[in-house]
């Protein structure tokens, strides 16, 4: 809500609602729990387009490391993107 | 290939059980299915809103519901379209506190209030459209990756505020200044994310139609568009209309940030691999008068209504075709709330067979900009603005 309480003071304050969006279980998911959680929601993902190739995974991992700064180990990449691929890159 | 279809709204009631230590509540959970694949999205409120349509929740991206505008030319506050990208959104404004910041390459610079501002400035309004740079993406064909938004992330107010070219003029220019950056309150969670900072030529920040705007629609700008102080770059992408903004900097040579020099570019050509940063806003137009699979009877004298807009010209002429484009038929232009406004047309249309049909809308600017049949497509899914084509039912 936001409170401007016209005292001494004007402060407005923001409370937003709770973060509902979730992974969806999949193999290795826990991966992407830890690794894609720290900077935004889980929709961020689930509203990608599905069925996309394992390239468009691989592009979106690789830029959250490269142009976000996501700490990501090298040796974990390849099982997220595969994760990834695996439960986002099938058709609805 | 799928013909492409314009926004409609199924509001299913769909209701989930959520289990808590005291026991179970029902809740219901409104949800919106935009039409493209994997579109479904809740219908959320949010602080200072109307229900909309949830793209994201951390940051939060709200789209409006398309019926919303029907309502008006202009887009109340509380159904207004919500973009952030950086999850450090502040969550606390002390007006007393907030300062506008203005250094760089200046002789003076300046420290802001809200009420200095506002007292020290010529107060003026504008009229504009705000539409997101990737408006529409959802529908691109090929899909590409980004917030998949249908067409709701556009808005049209009356903007208040001082003319950024006045306070640039009171810190007084240095004689090497190019371009002026603009920062606003949010700020990225993790230090090595780019802060969302963005840039205009020292020209282009002394059009007179660049605002410091603290109000819209007459009211205190919402929290979620940028309380208490945004950009407003009329007939530019939103892209540029930084919100919460407190850092303005004069530099001296083009700006590199992440956010104009390798995010929110575009072909510099179509289908060129060489890139420059978004700009103006292309010419588009709507019906929405009747949404996707609406019904509509057969030989009755029926009223299309709709908006169209550009990238400052102002709109000449918008038309409509019913037999997918052999035929194109003028429509009525409503009232001119200036060159950067939504600009409403009407017609009267009897349809004389039964069946399905489409509805094409195609507006044309008062610089002979036409809208193409299709969108040309950019793998960012950007500034969409092919002829809009809406599927409905004669019955
Ligand atoms: C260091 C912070 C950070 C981490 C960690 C992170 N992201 Fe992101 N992500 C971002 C930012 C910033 C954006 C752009 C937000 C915007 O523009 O709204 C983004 C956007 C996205 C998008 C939208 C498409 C796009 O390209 O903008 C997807 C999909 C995504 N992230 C997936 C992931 C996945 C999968 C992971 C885990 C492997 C992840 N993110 C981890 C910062 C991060």
């Amino acid at each position: 809500m936001i409170t401007v309480a016209f005292a001494a003071t004007a402060v407005a304050t923001l409370n937003l609602p709770q973060e509902t969006s979730r992974y969806i279980d999949g193999k290795n998911s826990h991966l992407v729990q830890a690794y894609c959680l720290s900077c935004h929601s889980a929709d961020y993902v689930t509203t990608q387009p599905r069925g996309q190739p394992r390239a468009f995974w691989e592009a979106v991992v690789q830029k959250m490391k490269k142009a976000y700064g996501a700490e990501i180990p090298d040796k974990e990449i390849r099982t997220i993107v595969d994760s990834l691929t695996e439960t986002y890159g099938r058709k609805n | 290939m799928l013909p492409e279809r314009r926004h409609f709204l199924k509001t299913l009631a769909t209701t989930w059980v959520a289990s808590s230590l005291w026991g179970r509540a029902l809740r219901a959970a409104a949800t919106v299915t935009l039409p493209f694949e994997n579109g479904i999205r809740d219908l959320v409120q949010y602080p200072g809103k109307r229900k909309l349509i949830r793209l994201t929740s951390r940051p939060p991206q709200l789209e409006t519901p398309f019926q919303n505008f029907n309502e008006g030319l202009v887009t109340p506050n509380d159904a207004f379209f919500v973009r952030y990208h950086l999850s450090g959104l502040p969550t606390e404004i002390d007006v007393q506190k907030f300062r506008l910041e203005v250094r760089g390459k200046v002789q003076n610079p300046l420290s802001l209030t809200l009420a200095a501002l506002k007292s020290q400035f010529k107060s003026f309004e504008i009229c504009a459209v705000n539409q997101c740079s990737g408006n529409g993406r959802g529908f691109s064909n090929p899909r590409v990756g980004g917030g998949q938004l249908a067409n709701g992330a556009m808005g049209n107010a009356v903007w208040k505020g001082v003319r950024l070219a006045d306070v640039l003029k009171k810190a007084g220019l240095d004689s090497k200044a190019t371009h002026v950056s603009f920062d606003g309150l949010d700020r990225p969670l993790m230090p090595a994310t780019p802060d969302f900072v963005k840039a205009l030529t020292v020209e282009h920040a002394n059009r007179p139609e660049v605002l410091l705007a603290y109000q819209m629609n007459g009211q205190d700008l919402p929290y979620l568009n940028g309380f208490p102080l945004r950009l407003v770059v009329p007939g530019y992408f939103g892209t540029y209309w930084v919100k919460h903004l407190n850092q303005i900097e004069v530099l001296d040579h083009e700006f590199d940030g992440f956010w104009m020099k390798t995010a929110y570019r575009i072909p510099e050509a179509p289908g060129s691999e060489r890139t420059k940063p978004i700009g103006k806003m292309v010419i588009r137009s709507f019906l929405t008068s009747h949404l996707d699979q609406a019904e509509i009877s057969v030989e009755k004298k029926t009223r299309l209504r709709g908006i169209a807009f550009d990238g400052g010209t102002g709109i000449r002429e918008v038309r409509i075709s019913t037999d997918q484009g052999k035929s194109w038929t003028k429509t009525s232009l409503g009232k001119d709330l200036g060159p950067f406004s939504f600009r409403e047309w009407t017609c009267e249309t009897t349809f004389s067979e039964k069946g399905e049909k489409e509805i094409w809308v195609r507006a044309e600017s008062m610089a002979s900009e036409i809208q193409p049949l299709e969108t040309v497509f950019n793998k960012s899914g950007y500034q969409r603005n092919g002829v809009e084509k809406t599927k409905v039912k004669i019955v």
